[in-house]
């Protein structure tokens, strides 16, 4: 792989990323995040822009399928990385069944934490299908929600849990 | 939303051309970024160049050497050892140190070496530019005082990771590489008592690896990290402890380390004398835990009572041993993180 260099801050660089499946090719300043680059280059609000300094979780995506804070992360630094947005979660007008289970549950309420808590679950589904609530716990530990008290998410993602197990469907 | 200041990125692909890129001046290393990125946004940082290590693929090996030793690379991610079978194996109190850290998103991009060269934090450090300059700033950045000791003529923000202590407990090394020349030094050599910059790192140097030795048989570590919430806080206070005991329980080895106590961990010192030879029960745990409290003395660089804080320090010593011993009380009763024991052989 050639390196990457930028000499001057104000120079744009290329980068190549999958997106919810999609490759997309843009030109970044080296100063851009994650964050801004989904939200604000490329539309995808899903993601949430809470703390912006890694305490809160709101802005939660899958990168290489594992959880990240993306107000932390540099845009340059995910060259040729998946990355995963809650817009990536449902399949059309399907919803995915943690955010079927969120719904039904009542296990989202103001909502601004939410996209980050689906992505967590999901990243906590792939690797353990059967979760015990605690390890749902710890799997959500660095998604704060103002909210709920944590109980109905807790619920909704052992819901989905169980969804997607008789359904034998992969998370 | 916070912004970032101007810089300039490189993205090497060899430990070579990021020293070379280090070596132009002004730079700072990046790896996992989730220390350095939320200070950046705070202003506590504005370095003219970034120099990325995450393409660096030989920092991110995990080996064990002819000697046992287990070599880590600094850019193993938290997420990796807090999971890794060699390192659970070897030296298990690392693992736990590593699982508590900060969040499972943090711990996924967070990296061995960034744990190693964290900041030492403070409550009038760790803020925005805004509040910091209503304050008039502080010693550490931008100000000539010190709002924790204010007569001090030296900054005494906590160190706050976790990782180098159960490292340090172990008697752990690291390699730090610049530009023709490597040195290797003991981890506990690696820190000094000055808030402001609190290691022995030269500004081209690039810490490229830990060493961990072989462990005696029979030898224990326990780390216990005292914190508000269960997650994403940093250490009020953390303590590593690792010791090893005969077939009759006399301590044959113990060495406690503190840490968010000064800018430095606290290796205490004395225990040999007052430790090795003798049986690890109760009389002998209240006299270390007495021993660690008198020279420890928590100051008002984080947001709990210092007082608290040192009686509390006695009591975690107290159960750290307890857990080591092997006559104590059940680890469950002393609820905090019963998780974090476990032995080595
Ligand atoms: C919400 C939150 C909670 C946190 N909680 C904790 C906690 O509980 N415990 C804890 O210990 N930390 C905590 N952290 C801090 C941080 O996430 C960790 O310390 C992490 O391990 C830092 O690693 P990094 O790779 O992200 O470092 P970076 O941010 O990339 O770098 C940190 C510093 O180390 C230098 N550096 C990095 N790699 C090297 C190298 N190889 N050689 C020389 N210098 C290097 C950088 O220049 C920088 O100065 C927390 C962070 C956040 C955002
Ligand atoms: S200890 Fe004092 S000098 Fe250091 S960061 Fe805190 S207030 Fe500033
Ligand atoms: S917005 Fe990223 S962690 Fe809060
Ligand atoms: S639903 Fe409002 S923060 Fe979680």
């Amino acid at each position: 792989m050639e390196a990457v260099v930028s000499d001057a801050p104000e120079t744009l660089m290329a980068l190549t990323l999958t997106v919810n499946g999609d490759r997309v090719r843009v030109a970044v300043s080296p100063t851009r995040t994650l964050l801004e680059l989904l939200r604000y280059d490329l539309g995808l609000t899903g993601t949430k822009q809470g703390c912006d300094k890694g305490d809160c979780g709101a802005c939660t995506v899958l990168l290489d399928g594992r959880p990240v804070n993306a107000c932390i992360t540099l845009a340059l630094s995910v060259e040729g990385a998946r990355v995963d947005t809650v817009e990536g979660l449902a399949d059309g007008p399907r919803l995915h069944p943690l955010q079927d289970a969120f719904v039904r549950l009542g296990a989202a309420q103001c909502g601004f934490c939410t996209s980050g808590v689906l992505l967590s679950a999901k990243a906590l589904l792939a690797e353990n299908p059967a979760p015990a609530r605690l390890q749902i716990k710890q799997a959500l530990s660095g998604n704060l929600c103002r909210c709920t008290g944590y109980t109905k998410i807790l619920d909704a993602v052992e819901d989905a849990a169980r969804a997607l197990c008789s359904k034998g469907q992969q998370p | 939303m916070l912004t970032l200041p101007p810089f300039a990125f490189a993205r090497p692909t060899t430990i070579e051309a990021a020293l070379d890129a280090l070596a132009t001046g002004d730079a700072l290393l990046i790896a996992g970024g989730t220390d350095l990125l939320p200070s950046m946004k705070q202003g506590l940082f504005a370095p003219k160049t970034l120099v990325s290590l995450g393409a660096i693929a030989e920092l991110e090996t995990l080996s064990v050497a002819p000697d046992g030793s287990l070599v880590i690379g600094a850019g193993v991610t938290l997420s990796r050892l807090a999971t890794d079978p060699e390192v659970a194996a070897r030296c298990p109190a690392l693992g736990q140190a590593a699982a508590l850290v900060a969040s499972p998103q943090v711990r996924n991009a967070a990296s061995l070496g960034g744990n190693l060269c964290l900041d030492t934090r403070c409550p009038y450090y760790n803020q925005s530019e805004f509040w910091r300059s209503a304050l008039g700033f502080c010693l550490k950045k931008d100000g000539d005082v010190c709002h924790v000791v204010p007569k001090g003529q030296r900054c005494v923000a906590a160190f706050s990771a976790d990782t180098p202590l159960p490292l340090i407990a172990y008697g752990g090394s690291v390699v730090l590489r610049s530009r023709g020349s490597q040195r290797t030094l003991p981890l506990r050599d690696f820190y000094v008592a000055d808030g402001v910059k609190n290691t022995v790192r030269a500004d081209d140097e690039l810490l490229t690896a830990v060493v961990v030795p072989p462990q005696p048989s029979g030898t224990r570590a326990i780390y216990r990290k005292l914190r508000v919430r269960q997650a994403i806080d940093f250490p009020a206070l953390s303590v590593a402890v690792c010791g090893r005991q005969d077939a009759h329980g006399n301590v044959v080895a113990l060495n406690i380390v503190v840490g968010a106590i000064a800018a430095a961990p606290r290796v205490i010192a004395g225990l040999d004398a007052l430790a090795v030879g003798r049986k690890l029960e109760r009389a002998l745990i209240e006299r270390v835990a007495e021993h660690v409290r008198r020279q420890c003395q928590p100051l008002k660089n984080i947001d709990l009572d210092p007082g608290w804080r040192r009686e509390v320090l006695a009591t975690e010593v107290t159960r750290a041993l307890e857990q080591l011993s092997s006559c104590g009380p059940s680890s469950v009763a002393f609820g905090a993180n019963p998780e974090a024991t476990e032995e080595t052989s």
